[in-house]
């Protein structure tokens, strides 16, 4: 029983860090129906950014390696760099784009991932760089030895983390007014210009709070796992995420992170032995699709009904 | 002034309906077929054979394959590389466990094979649509992979689960030489090809794009979607199973299941989005600009730029300019290149008088 | 301007056709298929640099190989098949006397052109990847998976535990857990440790981590639950640190978890940061630049600014040593090569070939290499393509890797037998019949 729970719990912190990721898919296909598959290639971009900047800061502006004021001045400015990117891709891609078929913009977004891909190892070079926060990955002793359970430190922050960004981003949704337009936008896109919110304003807006969300992610699976290429696959972990908790819907990203997180972690300890293991690779989407078939637009996603 | 329709009149309804109502494109068409058919192995070097004409041929049978499914049924799929592992590993079996199995029926069931999969992995899209199913493939595409890693058995007990293909020969001859598995790869695809433009011109087709134009509509006169839509993923993984084990047989000879990972389902996307949504010519035209493309940039950049700048830069550079390419070929023209060889031909019908 | 672009192009597709100039006299050409993007190009990066700074040195430095140039270009292939097999058609007819040696640096496109190889009469060296049988140079003459292969270093982690615990028979009733990557590498380590098992009286615990392995939450709750002695790291890019850090997570000692060569570099550990401390690889090169020949090319290559790292701590790196490795045996083998068909010569790859069955890099050739140490001494035969079999184990300090052994031997007999089985199964399925190597010269 001990151990169950320890899975369990393990398995909704990593939900968690799956669910991180895909905010930033939800905001952007909320807001302009573009199912951004270049989400992964900005956490990588992100991260990276961050990073390379924690390096040579202290050698342009003398300061302290390590100091609060490089990591801050850091995250200041890999923002910046998010924000730059996400107008840049507002002007040159999506803009010309606009009243495309969904998939032609998916596929902008892909060609985007490449030029992201390569952009950030262009510029900070293929170098595997560590990231430390300063927060332990290691279970918590009095747990530990109370219970037997393992929580990581870690996971507990990073699931502090995402509850903040969620808080963050239900009150800039609910009580700023570019959050009010964001929700008209979401609705009707027609409706929201023809009474005077600039649509592209908007969506420039919400390409840098996903850029935002992606530095969030980029920063915590960094520093667990190390900033490197391979940042762009938590692309992957987050997409069953996506389906199960629906597009349009940031709880449905959070119940859904958590549903894919523990079902996969319980999945791969009691079933895994029975068929050779490895099986996390393909479980959550076989999950995420058995339970489509009973609720085809997600946990919360927006009933659609077809009308000829 | 030579690619003029004047003149030729249609009689008959079978005149009506042939694939090249024109006769200058009937000639095209056979004028091609003999270039690609026999000039080309007589002339090409092995490179332009191994390296650029057959993996061209055999990724535009696969992109025609997806064509089929997100072309002209409207399904989006991204699982497509999964199907020719299918392809490429049930092709293997067979010839393996039958004695004396002929190889051209090995690649009809290795097609079948890939259909019955394609089948049991499309009965998801008679309920989800959209992104949803095509999320949905990538578990298609992560299960089938994973499956054939892991069971050792598809492998025939390999200790590290790749496969080396067997000889192809078919009635004694053995295709050996690239120019002999270039002609064999050629003369299947173009096969292949001719019948999915017939298939995509017949009711088949037509079921498939009034589902992709409205399914509800469709349902409501009269098409029943289930066939319909499973019809689709089974064609269309058939197309991919036999492109798989072509790769397999005539372009690469030994394969591991992870080859035909999530990149390579991509890459056959991109082929039919630049090549052009719905149009068979358009697999071709898009299947050669994606292979061809990285390969140009890789000669071309270093040309350009020399040893200056380092190779790190070099190779991260070609990636923008490839995913730059894309981004442009999308907003320049969103129909693909198919639209343009379309938009070529209606100029040539009027030139030199286009009043 | 229409014009222009179209002659560009031509002259472009023209240079594609492969219709290069004969180069001047006496150049010795190496293709090098590279991948510098991608999520291997931070491993990739230090690795071709470290084996083009090499030939570079011997260019600079010898003026050569007996006064031939060596002469190399790279292809990316990202690490792709198809990319990979269109660059060894493209390479394959460059430089005057075609490309000397394939060597791919990975294990999925060393399949794609195996059976290319012997008709294109061009040696394929597989350093530490590719496939294990190929040992048998009898059935598979024109490849060459040097140095050591991955049965072989199983079978040396495995004598390295048995040190350890301070004899082979206090291995029995040990339970060892294997955390793989779920992928045709990752299996290749199933047979042997099994072998291994039922002879020294352990238990294996496999677990397969599922690419790219970023997540590995159940995988070590298991390991914590079945509590093995020892675990071996069998990874693959982002899965060492990961791997790494749940190992840390779950309180397992580093000091008991051996990763293979391609979990033990820099790029393995840094990421991990503070908990890879103690964590023990193995490899058969050693990192380090206090080695002569890495300070050769600190003097010859980077003292004229010809460096190829853009990062030049990374020199004397596990990576970047690794590609040195790869530089030395390439020259050494064109070198032998030299002796029977010529000095002063360039040769054909059949020629260099006969380079590489004949390699000796015995300790007193290593030494003037200003290499001892820094790889194993390897005695390439017609019947044996692979060499030594021993590695050296390294731990990481913190900061950085520190040799704890000396070369390690494998258990020769029982991976030889593998090997021949495989490579017998090999030539029936294929109807070759195994070369006699007691005519060939």
């Amino acid at each position: 029983m001990q151990f169950f729970i320890e899975v369990l719990v393990g398995g909704l912190l990593s939900g968690v860090m799956y669910a991180l990721v895909a905010l930033g898919f939800v905001l952007i296909y909320k807001a302009s129906g573009v199912f951004n598959f270049a989400q992964g290639a900005m956490v990588f971009f992100a991260a990276l950014t961050f990073v390379g900047f924690q390096e040579v800061l202290p050698g342009w502006l003398g300061l302290e390696a390590g100091s609060g004021v490089v990591f801050w001045l850091a995250f200041l400015l890999a923002f910046i760099a998010m924000i730059l990117l996400g107008t840049a891709t507002e002007r040159i891609v999506l803009r010309p784009l606009v009243n495309q078929p969904h998939i032609t913009l998916f596929m902008a977004t892909i060609g985007l991932t490449y030029v992201v891909e390569g952009l950030a190892q262009m510029t900070w070079g293929a170098n595997v760089r560590g990231l430390d926060l300063g927060i332990v990955d290691e279970p918590i002793a009095w747990l530990m030895d109370n219970y037997e359970i393992g929580v990581s430190k870690f996971d507990l922050f990073a699931a502090g983390v995402a509850a903040s960004l969620v808080a963050l981003l239900a009150l800039l949704f609910q009580y700023t007014k570019v959050g009010r337009a964001l929700r008209a936008v979401a609705d009707d896109h027609q409706a929201a210009l023809s009474i005077g919110i600039p649509l592209q304003t908007i969506w420039r807006v919400v390409w840098a709070v996903a850029g935002f969300v992606a530095l969030v992610a980029g920063m915590i699976w960094g520093a667990r796992n190390g900033v490197q290429f391979a940042l762009t696959f938590t692309a992957l972990k987050a997409l069953p995420v996506l389906i199960l908790g629906g597009f349009t819907s940031v709880p449905g990203a959070i119940v859904g992170g958590l549903i894919i997180g523990a079902s996969e972690k319980l999945a791969e300890v009691y079933v895994g032995p029975f068929v050779g293991g490895g099986i996390e690779g393909w479980f959550p989407y076989m999950l995420a699709l058995a339970f489509l078939l009973f609720r085809p637009e997600g946990l919360f996603g927006e009933k659609h009904i077809d009308r000829v | 002034m030579l690619y003029r329709e004047a003149g030729q009149f249609k009689a008959s309804y079978a005149e009506d309906s042939q694939i090249f109502p024109i006769r200058q494109d009937k000639i095209g068409f056979w004028v091609l077929m003999l270039v690609f058919g026999l000039a080309v192995p007589l002339l090409a070097n092995q490179y332009w054979l191994k390296a650029i004409l057959i993996p061209v041929l055999i990724f535009s049978l696969a992109a025609i394959g997806l064509n089929i499914l997100t072309g002209y049924a409207g399904q989006l799929s991204l699982g497509s590389a999964a199907f020719m592992a299918v392809g490429a590993f049930a092709a293997y079996n067979f010839i393996l466990r039958i004695e004396g199995m002929p190889f051209l029926v090995a690649l009809v069931l290795a097609g079948v094979t890939a259909a019955l999969v394609g089948i049991l992995f499309g009965l998801p899209s008679l309920r989800i649509k959209g992104f949803y199913l095509a999320v949905a493939t990538l578990a298609a595409q992560f299960f089938i992979v994973w499956a054939l890693v892991k069971f050792p058995w598809f492998s025939n007990n390999s200790s590290s689960g790749v496969v080396t293909a067997q000889d192809v020969t078919i009635l004694g001859y053995t295709f050996a030489t690239p120019e002999a598995k270039y002609i064999l790869t050629f003369l299947i695809v173009a096969f292949m090809a001719l019948l999915a433009k017939n298939m995509v011109r017949s009711s088949t087709g037509r079921a498939w794009m009034a589902v992709r134009d409205m399914d509800v509509a469709a349902q409501v006169i009269g098409f029943r979607l289930m066939r319909t839509k499973l019809l689709a993923f089974a064609v269309s993984s058939f197309y991919c199973g036999v492109a798989g084990a072509l790769y397999a047989y005539t372009y690469i000879g030994t394969v591991e299941p992870e080859g035909f990972n999530l990149d390579l389902s991509f890459k056959i996307l991109f082929m039919i989005i630049i090549g052009g949504v719905g149009s068979i010519m358009g697999s071709f035209l898009g299947a050669a600009f994606i292979v061809l493309l990285p390969i140009f940039l890789d000669n071309f950049i270093p040309m350009i730029f020399g040893d200056a700048l380092g190779a790190g830069f070099v190779s991260n550079f070609q990636l923008i300019v490839f995913g730059g390419l894309i981004i442009f070929f999308l907003i320049v023209e969103p129909h693909g290149l198919a639209r343009l060889w379309q938009i070529a031909k209606e100029k040539l019908r009027l030139w030199p008088f286009p009043h | 301007m229409k014009l222009k672009k179209t002659v560009l192009l031509g002259a472009v597709i023209a240079g594609l056709l492969g219709s290069s100039l004969a180069s001047a006299n006496e150049e010795q050409f190496i293709g090098l298929p590279s991948y510098r993007v991608g999520p291997y190009a931070a491993g990739g990066s230090g690795l071709f640099g470290g084996w083009i700074d090499y030939m570079q040195l011997v260019n600079e430095r010898d003026g050569g190989v007996n006064g031939v140039k060596l002469t190399w270009e790279e292809c990316e292939t990202e690490y792709n098949n198809a990319r990979g097999v269109e660059c060894y058609e493209r390479l394959k007819k460059k430089g005057s006397t075609g490309n000397s040696v394939f060597q791919p640096v990975s294990t999925g496109i060393t399949y794609s052109v195996l059976e290319k190889v012997p008709q294109d009469k061009i040696p394929m060296v597989t350093i530490g990847y590719g496939r294990t049988d190929a040992a048998d140079g009898r059935v598979f003459p024109w490849v060459f998976p040097m140095i050591t292969t991955y049965w072989s270093q199983a079978s040396a982690i495995v004598n390295f535990m048995g040190q350890k615990e301070g004899g082979m028979d206090k291995l029995k009733g040990k339970k060892i857990g294997l955390l793989y990557h779920d992928s045709a590498y990752g299996k290749e380590s199933h047979a042997i440790m099994d072998k291994l098992a039922a002879k020294h009286g352990f238990e294996v615990i496999k677990i397969a981590v599922a690419h790219p392995g970023n997540e590995q939450q159940s995988q070590w709750l298991q390991i914590r639950q079945a509590k093995p002695d020892y675990v071996v790291l069998w990874g693959w890019g982002v899965m060492n640190p990961t791997a790494i850090k749940a190992a840390a997570k779950t309180g397992f000692p580093r000091e008991k978890l051996i990763g293979v060569w391609w979990s033990g570099a820099e790029e393995d550990t840094i990421p991990a940061g503070p908990a890879a401390k103690g964590f023990i690889a193995a490899g058969f090169n050693v990192a380090g630049a206090n080695y002569p020949v890495i300070a050769d090319i600190k003097k010859h290559v980077y003292g004229k600014n010809k460096g190829n790292m853009e990062d030049k701590t990374r020199v004397g790196s596990v990576y970047y040593n690794r590609g040195v490795v790869h530089g030395i045996i390439t020259v050494e083998a064109i070198r032998k090569a030299q002796e029977k068909f010529g000095k002063g010569k360039a040769l054909t790859g059949e020629q260099v070939r006969w380079g590489f069955e004949n390699l000796n890099l015995d300790d007193a050739r290593l030494k003037a290499l200003g290499a001892t140490g820094f790889l194993p001494p390897l005695k390439i035969t017609c019947a044996d393509h692979e060499g030594p079999g021993k590695v050296k184990f390294q731990q990481w300090d913190g900061n950085q890797w520190k040799v704890i052994t000396d070369w390690v031997d494998s258990d020769r007999p029982l991976v030889r037998g593998m090997i021949e089985e495989s490579a017998a199964a090999y030539a029936k399925e294929k109807g070759i019949k195994p070369r006699d190597c007691s005519k060939e010269g």
